[in-house]
């Protein structure tokens, strides 16, 4: 009895921690700039289903997509288990679902086959990642809490899933020795050779077995209570947030960047000064994008759904060749600097108070103006993050409000403005192509 | 081929015509000594398809595409709002331009400000020629020899046009060999995003020698490509290398009007 209330306190102080910071990042990413993205459900479901559900992207890779899909499945169908879990752990049962009989067994036996599975890709994940040493993995932007936090997740699941696995080893003992409370249930077609030969030669008795068995069960139980409530903080967050983000995809060509209509009507007064003014109408305060705040709120989703793969930097050509531009880091710093506005509204009772910085302080010039605008990062994202619109954004506050293009870049400008060509030809040399088409 | 004139919009007004299809040439088409070379296969192709065509002439301006990837959206509205208006006097339905940085700007950010055109890339349109006819391919100027596509940014990943210019290489009887990246995981030439007017940021290389790699690899007799930009890109590439003898960078149109012995 007293364990079920220790349960139920447990869960219950877990669940309103994580619901906690869900709401706060929800909060965060609704500190965006308003974008319609309601349109074409039908579209739109289509894609998440192919996108995130089938991970259609990921295969462009197959080893890590491999590897990745094992990890997803087991993630998605272990937790079935974890149902399971709960119910024992309120209502004091043990192996509550088993009365499903041939099905469960066959269940149990498949999570065993998934959770070694889970095991083996994240020791594989590890070695790519620390042994291995693969390039993406090398970036500047991982070093610290970036590294430490990948190390942690696959840790972590490693942990998870070897205190599954014996305590269905226990479990399969306690069974056969026909302990009481320990009805036969379950099949075990991995723990029975992996782990039960251990715990035979060590000749553990009933009552250590008991105790292996109740430890793995809490330790699995409070772990994943823990690693829930570390998703919030984590770039792991990814296993959530992959849905809707995909969901809000962007349908249109990847090539169209979006037009300002803020610029459309101040054009429309230039080249006309008695063009008609909206009803309503207030001149923009300010173009393109300073901070966080003046980004739209699916950029700021796309932050929170990175999970720091680097298969945009990767095939970025600007990045391959050496440049400082990595469209991984400019979603690392979206977050970052995200979460610092977040802190900082939650330290001033919900009111942003400047700190003087903004995102520029986290992204430079340099980088901003390496990008070819070629979209290979964009097609790259395995869920359809889009590092580019933020350098152009960015790119849109350093010309309209700061006049701060490198020169050769205000050059071209002012070819275009005063020969509509980038290049300082006269306008009326355009058709002298036509004079010899032989030449 | 019989000697023709290119006309203007303003040339077919005059005389009380309507042109079936605007040519829209673009910056790098009209100025660039190398892209003039595309520019005119594309008009001799048109014209020997026996399309009623014309172009803007002094009137065309630049679609704004540099700008508006560099952050001035003032600069590409202007542009952009003065060749709609300039296309909307001449009744413009239906434009062909051999520059896929044109193309993506007509085709996608001209509506929001009211330029509704249909808008075809030139290998789309070459493609359809010579599917439906109107030209042919008069035997094997390219037979047997290797080519290589390097897709280009805009068409590619930009608008999902991979096939139009692989299957006019098909055509030409060629054998169509592929880079190790390729189609929507092609590596971009290093021009677009306004590249082409700065110089590049500190690092170990310039983006179009890392393509050229690439190309050396595919070991091709000629390299196709199908952008004007990516054409001064590569061709620099393939000098880097000194490979200018062995490997030739030629446009899709320059291919097919060489094939038809324009």
């Amino acid at each position: 009895m007293i364990a079920q209330i220790l349960f139920v306190v447990i869960s219950g102080i877990a669940t309103y921690f994580f619901a906690k910071n869900l709401g706060k990042i929800r909060r965060n990413i609704l500190l965006g700039k308003d974008i319609d993205l309601s349109d074409n459900a039908a579209l739109r479901w289509k894609t998440m289903l192919k996108v995130a559900f089938g991970q259609t992207k990921m295969a462009a890779r197959p080893v890590p997509f491999v590897l990745h899909f094992i990890v997803y499945a087991g993630f998605i169908l272990i937790n079935i288990e974890v149902l399971e879990i709960l119910i024992d752990g309120i209502f004091g049962t043990h192996r509550a679902l088993s009365f499903l009989g041939g099905i469960y067994n066959v269940a149990i036996g498949f999570f065993e086959v998934l959770a070694f599975g889970v095991l083996v890709a994240c020791i594989f994940f590890l070695s790519r990642r620390y042994i291995l040493k693969l390039a993406r993995f090398q970036s500047p932007e991982l070093k610290g809490f970036a590294n430490q936090d990948a190390a942690t997740i696959l840790f972590v699941e490693i942990i998870l899933m070897a205190a599954l696995l014996k305590m269905n080893a226990a479990d399969q003992l306690l069974q056969a020795r026909g302990a009481e409370h320990y009805t036969q249930a379950g099949s075990f077609p991995i723990s029975s050779w992996l782990v039960v030969p251990i715990f035979e030669a060590l000749q553990f008795s009933d009552g250590m077995l008991v105790f292996i068995e109740r430890a793995a069960w809490w330790f699995h139980i409070i772990g994943i209570f823990i690693f829930m409530n570390y998703l919030p903080f984590s770039k792991h967050f990814h296993v959530i947030l992959a849905f809707p983000n995909t969901y809000y995809s962007n349908l249109k060509a990847k090539g169209e960047l979006n037009n300002m209509a803020s610029v459309t009507q101040e054009v429309k007064l230039m080249l006309d000064p008695s063009a008609p003014t909206p009803e309503g109408y207030q001149a923009p305060t300010s173009f393109g994008v300073k901070d966080v705040t003046d980004l739209t709120w699916k950029n700021l989703m796309d932050a929170y759904s990175c999970t720091e793969c680097g298969r945009c930097t990767s095939n970025c050509p600007q990045n391959q060749t050496g440049k400082l531009l990595s469209p991984r880091k400019i979603m690392m710093d979206t977050r970052d600097r995200l979460e610092e506005v977040g802190k900082n509204i939650d330290a001033n009772g919900g009111t942003f108070v400047a700190d003087n910085k903004n995102l520029h302080n986290y992204i430079s010039e340099e980088e901003l103006w390496a990008c070819n605008t070629c979209n290979a990062c964009v097609e790259a994202c395995p869920i359809n993050i889009n590092p580019m619109e933020i350098i152009v954004e960015m790119r849109r506050y350093k010309v309209m409000e700061e006049s701060a293009a490198p020169a050769s870049i205000n050059s071209m400008f002012s070819n275009m403005e005063n020969n509509q060509a980038p290049w300082q030809f006269s306008p009326m040399d355009r058709a002298n192509w036509t004079q010899d088409l032989n030449a | 081929m019989s000697e023709f004139r290119v006309r203007t919009m303003a040339d077919m007004m005059a005389a009380g015509e309507q042109a079936d299809i605007l040519f829209w040439v673009g910056c790098a088409g009209s100025f660039d000594e190398r892209a003039q070379k595309i520019t005119k296969a594309v008009a001799k192709i048109l014209h020997a398809a026996g399309i009623k065509f014309a172009i803007l002439g002094t009137e065309e301006a630049c679609t704004g595409d540099p700008a508006k990837r560099a952050g001035n959206e003032f600069l590409f509205q202007m542009l952009a709002m003065q060749n709609i208006a300039t296309m909307q006097a001449y009744e413009v339905k239906k434009i062909v331009t051999a520059c896929p940085h044109c193309f993506n700007t007509l085709k996608n950010e001209y509506p929001e400000l009211g330029g509704n055109f249909e808008v075809l890339h030139h290998t789309t349109l070459i493609n359809q020629l010579l599917s439906s006819g109107k030209i042919s391919i008069k035997g094997g100027a390219f037979k047997g020899q290797r080519i290589t596509y390097h897709d280009s940014c805009y068409l590619g990943r930009a608008n999902d046009i991979y096939e139009a210019p692989r299957e006019i290489i098909e055509k030409l009887d060629a054998a169509l060999v592929e880079m190790k990246r390729s189609k929507a995981n092609g590596l971009c030439c290093g021009a677009g995003g306004a590249q082409m007017f700065k110089e590049a940021e500190n690092g170990k290389k310039e983006v179009n020698i890392e393509r050229a790699d690439d190309m050396l690899e595919a070991a091709p007799n000629v390299v196709a490509a199908a952008c004007p930009f990516c054409m001064t890109m590569l061709r620099d590439g393939v000098k880097h290398h000194n490979k200018e003898q062995d490997i030739e960078v030629k446009d899709i149109a320059e291919l097919v009007a060489n094939a038809m012995d324009l």
